[in-house]
């Protein structure tokens, strides 16, 4: 998957991704005013396969998982950034949204069209040729990002339960 | 193997002797809080669509707070879906519209030493001061504790803040945390376990420890911890808690840590963050040219009956600067009440304070703001662009005595003066 680079900088809290004001409208109304105190365009222009690009710290403040749907919701092929609160973190691959910590995130430009591989967690940046590595999600955290998160898990597995009950 | 406090309690939950900080443990929960806007409407759909069913109604707790107080269908409707649920559900454990969750679980005595719970909350912390691991999740994250009564851990590892001396008159919990953001950033925590130690931290009453807990969600931690004492087998027997355990939850001393930081408590001064972010904090005098519009005591960060006792000590007899508003959202019922008694709301009152019912109210900023234009001083714990107020206003933080004592000068003041 390819897609442009959306760059922002450190301490992105929930409160921009996913603002209160929205909390109770549905997550179109909420996606719609994404990160909006930081970049009016972003929700406007994303385009699905895009990439958010941060730095340290993405997503620190709220529970609210609205703030990984909402991203997701507008097509983000992937969260890139040098650290992640750990809430945010733990909602995103909740949500089967894939996220990656790349020491090397602040040399993205933006706008650049960005590769990403979440097996291996390399980024190739096509146009400048270049490939940054990023520390790839442990192996159980890519199989719920796989699955398109822990809803879809619990089903398999409650199906499976169902299944194996003697008739 | 040497253990932290920490490991202790999530060893327990995972069935295991010890535990290394760096692996992934399954832990059972023995306690999920959430509320109405993370709780049921969020829950109830994902339920049907597994058609599965609670794992154990007497191990939730549902809370009310963040949506009472609106006054538009939507929020009346969010409502109704939590007591829908709680009655359908048979949550015993439901208070509805008594105040804000974190609070409200410590008041009735849910909380206690050696507890593993979450919370659907970024505050749930909280409950890290009465010695159990608490943390806060996602909605779907809930989900999953909610059918399997499990969730995932990576052990974390433990920074230990070290507090010893005694604070000035006037310095409190708050005013530790707002330093703490300031010196180590959103992310000083990196989402590990921080536990408060020392002789200062000691000699704090239980809600103060709870407002340091709180603020582990701001430093980025993923719990905050105080080793349970006296104060909290005190605290509890109040809440008509009998059996503590305080023995087997301390770390142990020669436990390793990630990193230990000491601090002298008596040269500790009122902090202020300034807007946009907890981690702007500085010495409160140094924003004596700030002038404020509104002063707010609200939230589980700040608005207990301790923070209600250290607002009205600084109102006492006085009258707020013309022009100001003075708010205040008391946190729970429970410490409205007590306050009321002690003639606490009484001298608020008298001061020219105005009065919000027990919830959430504009700090969680679902509801109404303070406008684009308000410079506002609050007792709150984040002051992130356009949550209190529409883009445009500005939010300082500080810590009950600060935010009364500006209530006074009508700019940012350092209480200690006030005090003398």
């Amino acid at each position: 998957m390819s897609g442009r680079a959306w760059v922002f900088g450190d301490d992105v809290d929930t409160d921009a991704i996913a603002p209160g004001a929205w909390m109770k409208a549905g997550i179109d109304a909420l996606a719609a005013h994404c990160l909006a105190a930081h970049d009016a365009r972003f929700a406007r222009e994303v385009r699905p396969g895009d990439v958010l690009v941060a730095g340290r710290n993405f997503g620190c403040g709220s529970s609210r998982e609205q703030a990984a749907q909402a991203l997701q919701h507008l097509g983000l092929a992937a969260v890139v950034a040098q650290s992640f609160a750990g809430l945010f973190y733990r909602n995103a691959i909740n949500l089967g949204l894939p996220v990656l910590e790349c020491d090397a995130a602040a040399r993205i430009p933006a706008g650049a069209e960005i590769d990403v591989k979440l097996e291996t967690g390399a980024l190739r940046l096509v146009s400048l040729g270049e490939t940054l590595r990023c520390a790839p999600l442990p192996p159980f955290l890519l199989e719920m990002v796989r699955a398109g998160g822990l809803l879809n898990q619990l089903e398999k597995r409650l199906a499976g339960a169902q299944e194996r009950k003697p008739a | 193997m040497p253990q932290t406090l920490a490991q202790k309690l999530v060893a327990r939950a995972a069935g295991r002797a010890t535990v290394t900080p760096g692996e992934i443990v399954i832990c059972r929960v023995d306690l999920a809080m959430f509320h109405d806007s993370s709780g049921p409407r969020r829950l109830q759909p994902m339920l049907e669509r597994l058609g599965a069913k609670v794992w154990d109604p007497a191990r939730i707790v549902l809370v009310t707070d963040h949506y009472v107080t609106g006054e538009d269908e939507e929020s009346r409707g969010i409502v109704r879906i939590a007591r829908d649920w709680a009655k359908r559900e048979g949550i015993r454990n439901f208070y509805d519209g008594l105040g804000i969750c974190h609070v409200v679980l410590a008041e009735h005595g849910h909380l206690r030493p050696g507890l593993f719970a979450v919370g659907g909350d970024s505050h749930s912390p909280t409950g890290g001061a009465f010695g159990a691991y608490m943390f806060g999740v996602g909605a779907t994250e809930m989900l999953g504790v909610v059918v399997t009564g499990e969730i995932w851990l990576r052990v974390p590892e433990t920074i230990r803040m070290q507090w010893d001396g005694r604070f000035a008159d006037g310095v409190c919990a708050k005013d530790v945390m707002l330093f703490l953001c300031g010196r180590f950033g959103l992310d000083g925590g990196a989402y590990q376990a921080v536990e408060y130690a020392g002789s200062a931290i000691a000699a704090l009453p239980m809600q103060e420890r709870m407002t340091l807990a709180n603020m582990t969600a701001e430093l980025g931690g993923q719990t905050g911890l105080v080793a349970p004492d006296a104060v909290t087998r005190d605290y509890l027997a109040q809440a008509g808690v009998r059996e503590v355990e305080i023995a087997p939850w301390q770390s142990d001393a020669d436990a390793p840590l990630a990193a230990r930081h000491a601090f002298d408590a008596g040269a500790l001064e009122p902090q202020v963050a300034a807007p946009h972010s907890p981690a702007n904090a500085r010495p409160a005098a140094e924003f004596a040219d700030v002038s404020i519009d509104i002063a707010y005591v609200g939230a589980c960060t700040g608005a207990k009956l301790e923070d209600l006792r250290m607002a009205a000590r600084v109102l006492k007899g006085r009258r707020i600067a013309p022009g100001v508003e003075l708010w205040v959202a008391p946190a729970s019922r429970m410490d409205q009440d007590r306050a009321h008694a002690e003639g606490v709301l009484a001298a608020l009152e008298d001061a020219g304070a105005r009065f919000l019912p027990n919830a959430c109210g504009v700090c969680a900023g679902y509801g109404g703001r303070f406008d684009a234009q308000a410079k506002v001083v609050s007792t709150t714990a984040r002051n992130f662009k356009g949550r209190m107020t529409a883009p445009g206003g500005e939010v300082f933080l500080g810590s009950p005595y600060t935010v009364a004592a500006s209530a006074l000068a009508g700019r940012i003041a350092d209480p200690r003066a006030v005090l003398q």
